[in-house]
């Protein structure tokens, strides 16, 4: 709204009087410095209103005005108005985006199962050092940096300011960096490339002094890929005494846990919603 | 007319010194003076102890030489962060079981104010005549005591790295966590309607989970709002499952169309120590005729758990959810010791109870996660 104002009293200001005028050049790449030419005579204020700056200073008309580079750092539509004792005289003129020098990255999902085609979505903003949003087609640089594998990289022509590219997960398991780069500019995301469910959970038992080891076989998925450590696998044990439930993350690879067993007992395992197999305990050894 | 205003503010007064005296515990101190009978003795032991004067309380046992004053003291006042370190008793309930010419059995009922929350301590308490008074048998403690050991513990801790203040714009947090809901069930209560249910953190990062919800009129508008609060686990571990409830108090189901579940999971650090085994868990009747799940923790980790919560759900002969019930320790879960627990559950939802699951949430005051 002060924006509004701003224009229409330079605009009626420029109406009012036109003996005084000033020539700006009509695009200006942001954060450039520029004179802008003038003519008429005497002292004058030169006003030059954007979209984040609406400044004043005194002049001479009929000198060359400099406007320093710090006034001229957002694109968009400017004006110029020059006041001298003889009336106002306005011009407009455009800041157009610097070269493209900055990128913003949005990678999603954080994690992703492996081998989800097309499972990572990668998008890319190109924006110039003043983060002014850069419109004209941009060349930008998407690489993937697998943790045990070469580098990957390709282009992608930017239409209007986003570059996109969608990429599949690795068969296997384990930390992807994915990066943009565009002139100087150079960011990255990281994506964990996680196991799917469980898949045929097993457990087994073993004697331990006077308890039992109920540890299950390796927990993976069912392409193969270990299970994250920290999964929480629960063991569940009915006997005389009642029933005992312990939830354990996974470690190396396998859960286990110590459990004393009287008589008979039933021995389950779960992950989450997946289930696994039963173990039947009786008169201390497993059956 | 002159006499009257003097008399009445002297009536006043000493109706006012009367109040005050029973306030103050003044019945129970004459009856300490004249224990005559055992529920006196308790009584007026349990006054002393609700007064922070535990001197006078100790003083009242008949087996002082045996107890220990410090571990008397820590039977009401705590020890080890637990929560009755946040507690104070408010009143106590006192009735006799039985009663004999030298002894008597007599039941206290203790009332807690909690950080948390009221706490109840039911304890059956001997009582023995000595001389011409009634004195307190006070159980002694036997609790079992780790010897000085290294206990290792190499359980995951996971970290997190947001986006910092220096950082650029544009420059995204890794996203939250995906947690489910995969089970949910309204029943109407006397005085409420209660949604029970399970949430699963599907995802391979721990997270900090809520679960609220909205309960809609057949014309779509919002009749109630609420969350499941501290009746859930809240912190996750990757595939790990826990119970919620959450209670509409003065509620009827018949004004229900639907319910609108909003689940909420942040990203959060968090350590997969401590594991707490759940044992000896048993469905049965507890001293005053109310149905209970009980059992035992076990801390198999090296660390106190000051605070342990203790979330039951509930099952039908189907797998369906159907009550929630939990219950604050009033004492701290120390490595490798045994903790017992119960939690209630309405009676005419126990008969119909065919299985149940125990979590267990802990509040640690040198938590890390």
């Amino acid at each position: 709204m002060n924006r509004v104002s701003a224009i229409l009293i330079a605009v009626v200001l420029s109406v009012a009087a036109r003996a005084a005028e000033i020539h700006p050049p009509q695009q200006v790449t942001a954060g450039t410095s520029i004179t802008i030419p003038s003519s008429g005579s005497g002292d004058a204020t030169f006003y030059l209103i954007g979209p984040d700056i609406a400044s004043k200073k005194k002049v001479q008309a009929g000198s060359d005005i400099s406007v320093d580079s710090d006034s001229l750092q957002l694109a968009g539509r400017y004006v110029a108005v020059l006041c001298a004792s003889d009336g106002c005289a306005s011009s407009n003129f455009f800041v157009v985006p610097a070269a493209a020098n900055k990128v913003s990255l949005l990678v999603h999902p954080s994690r992703v199962p492996v081998g989800s085609a097309n499972g990572i979505s990668t998008v890319a903003f190109v924006f110039d050092n003043f983060h002014n949003f850069v419109m004209k087609p941009e060349q930008v640089k998407f690489s993937i940096l697998p943790k045990d594998a070469k580098e990957v990289s390709a282009d992608r022509g930017s239409q209007n300011g986003v570059a996109w590219v969608r990429i599949s997960s690795a068969k296997k398991e384990g930390p992807v960096r994915i990066a943009a780069a565009i002139g100087n500019a150079n960011e990255v995301r990281v994506v964990q490339q996680v196991a799917a469910e469980a898949c045929n959970l097993r457990i087994k038992a073993s004697r331990v002094k006077n308890a039992f080891l109920i540890e299950t076989d390796p927990v993976r998925d069912c392409s193969g890929n270990s299970v994250p450590d920290g999964t929480v696998v629960s063991f569940t044990k009915s006997d005389s005494a009642g029933k005992t439930t312990v939830d354990v993350p996974i470690k190396r690879g396998v859960a286990k846990v110590e459990m004393p067993i009287d008589g008979r007992a039933r021995i389950t395992v779960a992950s989450g919603v997946v289930t696994g197999n039963e173990l039947e305990v009786a008169g201390g050894q497993p059956q | 007319m002159k006499r009257g205003l003097p008399i009445l503010l002297g009536v006043v007064t000493v109706i006012l010194i009367v109040i005050a005296w029973f306030q103050s515990g003044g019945v129970e101190t004459h009856e300490l003076q004249s224990a005559s009978t055992p529920d006196q003795a308790v009584r007026l032991m349990l006054s002393q102890v609700k007064a922070h004067n535990f001197d006078a309380a100790y003083a009242r046992l008949a087996n002082r030489d045996d107890v220990d004053k410090n571990a008397f003291i820590r039977e009401f006042n705590g020890s080890n962060g637990s929560l009755l370190t946040y507690a104070s008793m408010e009143n106590f309930d006192v009735w006799g079981l039985k009663t004999s010419e030298q002894d008597a059995t007599v039941r206290a009922k203790l009332h807690y104010s909690t950080a948390v929350g009221p706490l109840d301590d039911i304890r059956d308490l001997k009582v023995q005549h000595t001389g011409d008074t009634w004195k307190v048998l006070w159980p002694v403690s036997k609790a079992p005591k780790l010897p000085p050991q290294v206990i290792p513990v190499n359980y995951l801790r996971w970290d997190v790295i947001s986006r910092g203040a220096t950082d650029d714009w544009g420059v995204q947090n890794v996203d939250s966590p995906q947690v489910r809901v995969v089970s949910m069930n309204a029943i109407q209560r006397p005085d409420s309607v209660v949604l029970v249910g399970e949430v699963v953190n599907e995802d391979s990062v721990p997270a900090y989970v809520n679960v609220g919800a909205t309960l809609l009129d057949p014309s779509g508008a919002e009749l109630a709002q609420e969350s499941s609060f501290d009746k859930i686990s809240h912190i996750l571990l990757p595939k790990q499952v826990s119970p919620y409830r959450i209670d509409f108090p003065n509620m009827r189901m018949e004004k229900i169309k639907s319910v609108r579940m909003d689940t909420k999971a942040l990203l959060v650090p968090a350590s997969a120590d401590p594991v707490i085994e759940v044992n000896q868990q048993k469905l049965e009747t507890d001293p005053l005729g109310k149905k209970v799940l009980s059992g035992q923790l076990l801390n198999q980790g090296g660390q106190v758990v000051n605070i342990p919560h203790v979330i039951a759900a509930f099952y039908d002969s189907n797998g369906k959810v159907i009550w929630v019930s939990d219950g604050y320790m009033a004492q701290a879960l120390l490595p490798q010791i045994p903790l017992p627990f119960a939690v209630d559950l309405p009676p005419d939802i126990a008969k119909n109870v065919q299985t149940y699951r125990v979590v267990v949430n802990h509040y640690d005051t040198n938590s890390q996660s």
